[in-house]
């Protein structure tokens, strides 16, 4: 009389507990959907951002023509990327290009005093750490999410109610190579050395 | 490795701050109840049940809902009640500066999950900063003028991570309650202290009349607790484990990835001598660092361990710089002191 009443307090235990970790599962697994949007978003908000600060800067970087090309090539490539993969590749060099554009910029004192020019640079730097923080919360999220499913014994049951781990974004070849600004053609002393 | 301090997790610090916050209303709500009951016992209309005479809880009634009142209100809009008394303005997005500050905001909410937080700006010299709400939905942070023009883009970060740190794992709960309460006690005291001089003139005959030398007990305990509210009010807010500060900065380290930009920020807070005036004593705790400049700041020993809110800035820098691997070879009076000491400070 008493094995059976064991057995069935033993096995209700471990149905709550598989309900509990079942639960726990899909929240963690919403919270990375979220984190995922959450980079897109700024992705986005980069993509609009950009048009403005090349126009602004434009006029006032004749001598930089090529840098302000090679952004919006960046950004045309990655609006229209497809694909996990390629979208990486392609916002990894956009990373890149914005990176030698910023650098140029600070070496020219006129964009200190231009008040729009400061601000679509704060806008567009605060993107930046937008996107790279959003980035590192996903990550945290993934791992948190890994960890849940794979440590003993929610690993014996995590695959069999169709978790599966999430991917970490890794860091782009692109992304991992610093940008590298000539600074002697940055300086205002370029325009005339250019020009001769 | 003995230098690295061991943070607590958000979900341990979460439900410590539950747990503090339902103790704080409780005990408020007792205070009251029983300095309504002491009002009664002096005061009231008393009757007599099998030879024992004590008085209708008349006033610990009310005394209880004024309690309840204060509570809830302190709960509640306990947020927005700090940041009037601080001069606090929403940040202004047109200002570079301020739109800077928000931009940061955003950057650290992202990177700790949290939804977004309205910010306001306070206008005090003096660098300083501090988080109100009563969960991270109904959040807001506030920094001083003093910290915008003092600190560059990292340190900023730093100091957002911080007081972002103290929203997500509570703090900010338990901190604006206290802040709240300690307003409601000051208010009670000084009731306290003109219905004294009223009882001397007219009820005192109540007071000698049957219950003699006892009585005379509780009327000086009475007075005791009435006299010391605000004081109970401070302990409190020491009851907020100073330890909160050490975990918000090893958490805003990890959001930022940059424990040396908040060493640097800390670093040039405490340079700042000056006391930031917009900030009343009932709402020091809630600060990045102690509103009343840095002499309570320095050390951990007798009168400033017992007083000071903050724990020893001096040994915040080392600690974030040790988590960077920067090894401190001229801090001194932290290296004797292995960081487990952090944890028992609460």
């Amino acid at each position: 009389m008493l094995f059976p009443l064991l057995l069935l307090g033993l096995i209700a235990v471990v149905v709550l507990w598989v309900i509990g970790l079942y639960n726990g599962l899909v929240g963690l697994r919403n919270q990375v959907a979220n984190a995922w949007k959450q980079i897109d978003v700024q992705l986005k908000r980069r993509h609009d951002l950009i048009p403005n600060l090349v126009n602004t800067v434009r006029g006032m970087m004749k001598f930089e023509q090529d840098t302000l090309e090679r952004v919006m090539q960046a950004r045309a490539k990655a609006v229209s990327a497809v694909g996990v993969n390629a979208k990486g590749q392609a916002e990894g060099e956009l990373t890149q290009t914005l990176g030698r554009l910023f650098a140029v910029m600070e070496a020219y004192p006129e964009f200190k005093s231009n008040q729009n020019a400061m601000q679509l640079q704060e806008e567009l730097a605060s993107t930046e750490n937008k996107i790279s923080f959003a980035r590192q919360f996903y990550n945290d999220l993934v791992m948190r999410f890994n960890t849940a499913q794979q440590s003993f014994p929610a690993n014996l049951f995590a695959a069999s109610m169709g978790f599966k781990p999430a991917e970490f974004l890794e860091i782009t070849e692109a992304d991992r190579a610093v940008p590298t600004v000539d600074l002697s053609t940055g300086t205002p002393v370029a325009p005339a050395a250019q020009a001769s | 490795m003995s230098s690295f301090y061991q943070p607590h997790s958000f979900y341990d610090l979460q439900a410590a701050n539950r747990r503090k916050t339902t103790l704080l209303i409780v005990a408020f709500l007792v205070l009251f109840a029983a300095l309504g009951y002491g009002f009664d016992w002096f005061f009231g209309v008393g009757m007599r049940h099998g030879g024992l005479s004590f008085p209708l809880p008349i006033f610990c009634f009310i005394g209880f809902l004024l309690g309840a009142a204060s509570a809830s209100m302190s709960y509640f809009n306990g947020a927005s009640q700090v940041l009037n008394a601080t001069n606090a303005r929403p940040a202004d997005p047109s200002v570079l500066g301020q739109k800077q500050l928000m931009n940061v905001v955003d950057e650290m909410r992202l990177a700790s999950g949290l939804p977004p937080i309205p910010v306001y700006v306070v206008p005090d010299p003096d660098p300083n900063a501090f988080a109100v709400g009563r969960d991270p939905q109904h959040a807001s942070i506030a920094v001083t003028q003093g910290l915008l023009d003092t600190l560059d883009r990292e340190e900023l970060q730093g100091v957002i991570g911080h007081e972002l740190s103290h929203v997500k794992n509570l703090d900010v709960r338990t901190m604006t309650l206290v802040a709240a309460l300690y307003g409601g006690l000051v208010l009670l005291s000084d009731m306290g202290a003109r219905s004294m001089r009223w009882g001397r003139m007219g009820g005192g005959d109540r007071g000698r009349g049957g219950r003699g030398g006892g009585g005379v007990i509780l009327l000086l305990l009475w007075l005791f607790l009435l006299i010391l509210a605000p004081i109970l009010g401070r302990l409190m807010a020491l009851a907020v484990s100073r330890s909160r500060e050490y975990d918000a900065d090893a958490s805003s380290a990890e959001m930022t990835r940059n424990p040396l930009g908040l060493a640097s920020a800390l670093r040039k807070i405490e340079a700042a001598t000056e006391p930031t005036r917009s900030i009343g004593r009932g709402a020091a705790h809630l600060c990045i660092a102690d509103p009343r400049g840095r002499e309570l700041n320095q050390s951990e020993n007798g009168w400033a361990n017992l007083w000071g809110t903050h724990p020893p800035i001096q040994k915040r820098i080392s600690l974030l710089e040790s988590m960077a691997g920067v090894v401190t070879a001229d801090a001194p009076e932290v290296a004797p002191r292995p960081a487990t000491a952090a944890g028992g400070l609460a």
